[in-house]
């Protein structure tokens, strides 16, 4: 293994990957093209079918039916992770997921696990149309015994970069089945290094997997800010901008767990601004911000003063360029939305 | 041993079991409904006989039988549908959810084929010569999920037995209805060796399902046996619209434990049935009396 940081997204996920298959024997992976040269739809798994030629299973294009199998393995001892090539496509897997997978633990009345870790890129913004750039995750949040994690493009002051770190840990010590969110354009993303945060001020909740960003030495936040991965970068260039732009300062709150629910630092934030945008690229009705303003609205009551949300539009996403970006939310759109606001 | 008296044992063990269930369904003490394997006993006898230490079962909706010929307690799975804390799964996965040792059902047709393959993916790799039987019914040949996990059982030759437990019945609807082509080419097209049996007698059950056995343990190999059997009860309650008249001649033809019970002196038998009738009766009472939440 490189001696080197990660720099990127991608480059963090395969190293956790990477050290995963290292230090967890039972550990191996499956999924459609994982095998180099190719490595994976995403180059997620690149070198480790080398590496590792035996833990690394290429499989049909069957997403059902190698989630199904995994869940198998895991109930016989191993941990699989699974790749599905196209966030999309979890709708094919959903059956395993939630009526087989997150079950086998509570419906065997705790005498077994079924710690599988499924990774999925989501998103849009690469003109892949409708049915290859669509954010689904909100259909798997709220699932009876599913964890659903989303990274944050961090080094951390761990090895392999807070999203490799995430994985990694996912991989060797979740007991419970776990959705790993991933992002098409966040695997670009450079890793936000102390260097990049030299303006901001740090706040990391380890134990509700929250970060918490804001300007260093500004006024008191107006306004909370509540997303998760590749929109955790666009709403930082927000807060950056509306900061600089318009003087109006803003908390970043990014939790890194969305399932199980547990939102203390969300809450804790907008006990001090009041207000709060929740901004997610999935569509809009039902989605990560309903839940998450319900559940704010209960713990603050008349402390939550004022609250939107900003998601997709519900339509496809289509193909062209401009007709994407329309539907998605933007930098604009976040600074837009908080402008209405304050 | 497996002696004729042996056999009839544990076939009239799983039919005593399921006739006191639905004698008392009635009374309201169990909760939702139940799948009992009335007339299908043979199978899971003349299956799971053969396993040895460390091989897994894989059942379905309909898996007393399976569970009992399995080695399962009585008790624990009468306790298990009456929803005590006693039962095997502390009354929460109920009839159709079984775990306990390396036994295993869900009521999702055709997940658990997935479930069964990835089992026998992980016994492979763990290259302790174990062996996973998979049960499922005909019915259960409609889920697309089985023919992906049936093309990975073959593609990577994982020691798994399926038995298809062909009753030509799935709930109400004849099999004529919903299955097109010959059921065992389901299998051969992937490449998996398909042994076809047509009867209720475990005499001729018991001694193919262990050539099958063996072989997915010699060659570490998948195999499937299709079973061509008949349901004798409901699908469930009280769900038959099959006409009384085949109902009865399916009684005098193909119950398992008749056929069994013929082979045997009527002293040994009776001996038998009385033993059995006392012990699920037993059975039935201490799960009844055990705790239950208050
Ligand atoms: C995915 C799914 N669809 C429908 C059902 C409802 N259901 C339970 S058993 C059954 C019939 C199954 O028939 P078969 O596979 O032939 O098994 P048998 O009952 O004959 O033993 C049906 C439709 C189910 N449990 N799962
Ligand atoms: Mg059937």
């Amino acid at each position: 293994m490189s001696e080197q940081l990660p720099r990127t997204v991608l480059d963090s996920l395969n190293l956790g990957l990477h050290k995963a298959l290292v230090d967890d024997p039972l550990a191996i992976l499956l999924g459609e093209d994982l095998l180099d040269p190719y490595g994976g739809a995403f180059k997620v798994t690149r070198g480790l079918s080398s590496a590792f030629p035996d833990r690394v299973l290429t499989t049909p294009i069957s997403e059902a039916g190698i989630t199904g199998i995994a869940g198998g393995m895991a109930l016989r001892g191993l941990h699989p992770v699974v790749e599905i090539m196209f966030g999309d496509f979890v709708t094919l897997i959903s059956d395993q997921v939630i009526n087989h997978i997150a079950k086998f633990n509570n419906m065997y009345n705790g005498a077994a696990t079924a710690p599988v870790v499924i990774r999925t890129p989501m998103g849009g913004r690469r003109g892949y149309g409708p049915t290859h750039s669509q954010t689904l995750e909100k259909f798997f949040l709220g699932v009876p015994g599913l964890t659903v994690l989303a990274p944050f493009h961090l080094l951390d002051d761990d090895p392999l970069g807070a999203p490799g770190g995430l994985l990694y840990e996912a991989i060797l010590t979740s007991d419970s089945p776990v959705l790993f969110v991933e992002n098409k354009l966040q695997y670009l993303l450079k890793l936000l290094t102390p260097a990049d945060l030299v303006e901001y001020e740090l706040d990391t909740d380890r134990s509700s997997a929250f970060y918490t960003l804001r300007m260093k030495s500004a006024p008191a936040a107006m306004i909370t800010l509540a997303t998760y991965g590749y929109m955790a970068h666009l709403a930082l260039e927000a807060l950056h901008r509306l900061a600089y732009e318009y003087e109006i300062f803003c908390e970043l709150l990014v939790p890194t767990r969305l399932a199980p629910f547990e939102l203390q630092p969300l809450f804790d934030s907008v006990a001090r601004t009041g207000r709060l945008l929740t901004v997610e690229e999935g569509t809009f009705s039902l989605g990560w911000g309903a839940e998450v303003l319900a559940r704010t609205a209960e713990a603050l009551g008349a402390g939550l003063r004022q609250a939107r949300r900003l998601a997709a539009k519900e339509g496809v996403i289509p193909v062209a360029r401009e007709l994407e970006a329309a539907c998605l939310p933007g930098v604009d759109d976040i600074i837009a939305r908080v402008r209405e606001m304050v | 041993m497996h002696t004729d008296m042996e056999l009839f044992r544990r076939l009239y063990r799983i039919r005593r079991f399921e006739t006191v269930l639905l004698d008392h369904f009635k009374s309201g003490i169990f909760p939702g409904t139940t799948h009992v394997s009335l007339g299908q006993e043979a199978n899971a006898v003349g299956v799971l006989a053969h396993l040895q230490e460390g091989d897994v079962a894989v059942s379905n909706h309909r898996s007393h039988g399976h569970f009992l010929a399995y080695g399962g307690d009585p008790q624990a799975l009468f306790a298990e549908l009456m929803g005590r804390p006693s039962g095997v799964c502390g009354g929460v996965g109920g009839s159709q959810h079984l775990h306990w040792r390396n036994f295993y059902s869900s009521g999702v047709q055709g997940g658990t084929v997935a479930m069964a393959a990835g089992m026998a993916l992980a016994e492979k790799r763990a290259g302790n010569g174990a062996i996973v039987v998979d049960f499922m019914g005909d019915g259960t040949l409609g889920e697309g999920i089985v023919y992906e996990c049936l093309n990975m059982i073959s593609l990577w030759q994982l020691p798994v037995l399926i038995v298809l437990e062909h009753n030509h019945i799935a709930q109400t609807t004849p099999a004529k209805l919903t299955i097109a082509g010959r059921v065992s080419q389901r299998f051969e097209t992937f490449g998996i060796p398909t042994a076809e049996l047509d009867s209720s007698d475990i005499l001729e059950i018991f001694p193919l399902a262990g050539t099958l056995i063996s072989q997915v343990r010699v060659e570490s190999a998948p195999r499937a046996l299709i079973i061509h059997t008949e349901r004798l009860g409901a699908h469930s309650k009280g769900d038959d619209t099959r006409p009384p008249e085949e109902l009865e001649n399916l009684w005098q033809f193909r119950d398992p434990i008749a056929i069994q019970a013929a082979r045997l002196p009527e002293a040994e038998r009776a001996r038998i049935v009385d033993e059995v009738d006392a012990d699920i009766q037993r059975a039935f009472e201490a799960a009844l009396g055990a705790k239950g939440r208050s």
